[in-house]
């Protein structure tokens, strides 16, 4: 069993397939370890992340997306932005890949039991909030109502797109897609994410809202929940930064006194509000 | 005890199995490397340049190898025994401090392993130097945290003192060499001491620091600070407090390697996104964040600042950024 906090295991891709298109374009990758003590002993919640990479090419903290609920597997979407994502978009099925973690705190499923839960996503921040999205379907009699609101800048920059007709059809939950500028035939709702969430107009009563996106988004999504008089401790949302060792010691990615890495990446906005960079 | 000078060499050489390392010229630079012969050694002169953290968390270290194309991951492991000799208070004491984040939670493993395979025999500062302010920092010319023998330079000899049991274990092979103290060697060694602390002119009383620095976060004296700032690191490339690291892949031929190497919170691609973004954008905000982690960030989550008032990085910044100065502005400012 390979417990050395650096070391990574080697995994290989079972499948991949393109979420968006164009030159930032995301790639999902649903990945098994090799080794059946490393598969059978992983677990993580909701909210973790992981260093994967390529050996000889380097690793990228990237969010895991998809929740343990739905079986023995890792599944990762990347932008293809930086020396590592971009080789890794170059793996097809059969392909191996480094993988170590999990990293960071996870969302406090348990404390959310028998709440409701709202998801406001923007673009590639969809990633880390599918996991609890699909954690919230697969135990939906220990949770109250779901709803998921998700935006892109247009429709083909939506990722995870075939899964929230399906979603939209369990009980107590709705999906919510909005794009930012009209398209033939998009039948929801066109303009920007945090003006969607006003016309929602979701009750804070008993209710928790995460939201993740781009960081001009985030801050109106923020303001507009407050507006909707959410508390700051039933506001979440999860951090990136920059990352090298995933585990409190290589320094970079602090946010204020807050390490992604280890403090979060999920974080309320309660501990949030008062840290400067946070959402620098 | 008391180990006389012309006994020294015979001293580090009666140390078995054990790699010594102490302050030696390499170029011009003053830094820990191996002892081979112990006529190299300037343990009399200033500080080293290059603090020995550089020999528990060497600037360059692999970490993993691998084959192209293979899966098999190869893990490097530091072996053997080191004494780092002639280590001056302050660096010991910063040694100590990093601990807190090489040990936080998770063990990081090359680090453990250096670490505790080190023995540290110290040597007071009788002659500190001009920016030196260990006294403001908690420490002082003959602190003894971290240290497991500090010496004190009596002239033709050491006074030895044995501070842990590691630093017994030294002893123990070299017994012979030693001779009791007498009680005027140990006033004579107090009074050095006394002396050396009295000399260091430079102080400051940074207790306030952490509680003001987060009042100051969108201050003007950052910009100020940093107008002058030129990005090149020296501050914290050398300070044995920092601990920053990178991690690179590298190959040559068929093999790979898994490295890691000393980074600068100064650098902007220390926290540049890939997707261009940067959180801290300027040299200003990464000054900012400079003296937060040092003063603020670190004591909030080690109870402990990470400067030990070394003076490296006043003595080595090529346009006088002066870290007392800085913090003698958080310490006036309005808030």
């Amino acid at each position: 069993m390979n417990t050395h906090p650096y070391k990574p295991n080697i995994a290989t891709v079972q499948d991949t397939w393109y979420e968006t298109f164009g030159d930032r374009c995301i790639k999902t990758f649903k990945v098994v370890f090799d080794d059946e003590e490393v598969r059978d002993n992983w677990t993580h919640l909701p909210g973790q992340c992981a260093m994967i990479g390529i050996l000889g090419t380097g690793e990228s903290m990237i969010s895991i997306s998809c929740s343990p609920t739905e079986g023995k597997f890792l599944r990762f979407s990347v932008m293809r932005a930086g020396k590592v994502t971009k080789a890794l978009h170059e793996l097809e099925a059969g392909d191996k890949m480094t993988v170590r973690g999990p990293y960071g705190n996870t969302f406090p499923v348990d404390e959310w039991k028998g709440k409701n839960i709202i998801t406001i996503g923007g673009g590639i921040g969809q990633a880390p909030l599918r996991p609890i999205i699909e954690y919230v379907r697969a135990k939906k009699s220990e949770y109250g109502d779901l709803t998921v609101v998700y935006g892109a800048r247009t429709s083909a920059d939506l990722c995870f797109k075939g899964e929230f007709s399906e979603l939209a059809k369990v009980e107590n939950t709705s999906c919510r897609l909005s794009i930012d500028a009209k398209e033939e035939d998009w039948p929801h709702y066109v303009g920007f994410v945090p003006a969607l969430l006003m016309e929602i107009n979701p009750s804070p009563e008993n209710t928790i809202a995460i939201t993740c996106g781009p960081p001009i988004m985030i801050n109106f999504v923020l303001q507009n929940l407050k507006k909707l008089n959410f508390p700051d401790d039933q506001i979440y949302t999860t951090l990136e930064n920059r990352m090298k060792c995933g585990i409190g010691k290589c320094g970079r990615c602090n946010a204020g006194n807050l390490y992604v890495c280890k403090d979060g990446p999920v974080f309320s906005y309660a501990m949030l509000k008062n840290v400067p960079e946070a959402f620098a | 005890m008391k180990l006389s000078k012309d006994k020294l060499a015979d001293f580090l050489a009666a140390i078995p199995g054990k790699t010594v390392f102490g302050p030696q010229l390499s170029g011009e630079t003053l830094r820990f490397t191996p002892v081979t012969r112990p006529g190299n050694l300037c343990p009399t002169v200033n500080n080293a340049t290059v603090p020995p953290k550089s020999v528990v968390f060497p600037q360059t270290e692999t970490m993993f190898r691998f084959e192209q194309g293979a899966t098999d991951i190869r893990t490097a492991e530091p072996s053997g025994e080191t004494v780092l000799f002639g280590v001056r208070p302050c660096d010991a004491r910063a040694m100590s401090i990093v601990d807190n984040v090489f040990f936080w939670d998770v063990d990081d493993p090359y680090y453990l392993i250096r670490r505790t395979n080190s023995a540290l025999v110290g040597l007071a500062c009788l002659d500190p130097c001009v920016n030196c302010f260990c006294t403001s920092m908690g420490g002082g010319p003959a602190s003894t945290e971290g240290l497991d023998i500090l010496l004190t330079d009596l002239g033709e000899s050491y006074l030895l003192e044995v501070l842990t049991g590691k630093g017994e274990m030294l002893c123990q092979s070299a017994e012979k060499l030693l001779s009791q103290a007498s009680s005027a060697d140990k006033e004579a060694a107090k009074m050095l001491q006394e002396k050396a602390a009295a000399q260091i002119s430079r102080q400051i009383d940074p207790s306030g620091i952490p509680a003001r620095l987060p009042a100051l976060w969108e201050s003007p004296i950052w910009e100020k600070i940093s107008a002058s700032c030129l990005g090149c690191g020296i501050c914290t490339y050398l300070c044995p407090t920092c601990h920053c690291f990178d991690m690179q892949d590298e190959t040559e031929g068929e093999e790979s390697r898994r490295y890691r190497t000393w980074d600068s919170c100064m650098f902007s691609e220390y926290t540049l996104h890939a997707s261009g973004h940067n959180p801290r954008p300027t040299r200003r905000e990464r000054t900012r964040n400079r003296i937060n982690h040092k003063f603020s960030y670190f004591v909030d989550k080690f109870k402990v600042m990470a400067c030990v008032g070394c003076g490296r990085c006043i003595n080595l910044c090529p346009v006088n950024i002066d870290i007392l100065d800085i913090l003698s502005q958080v310490g006036e400012q309005a808030l």
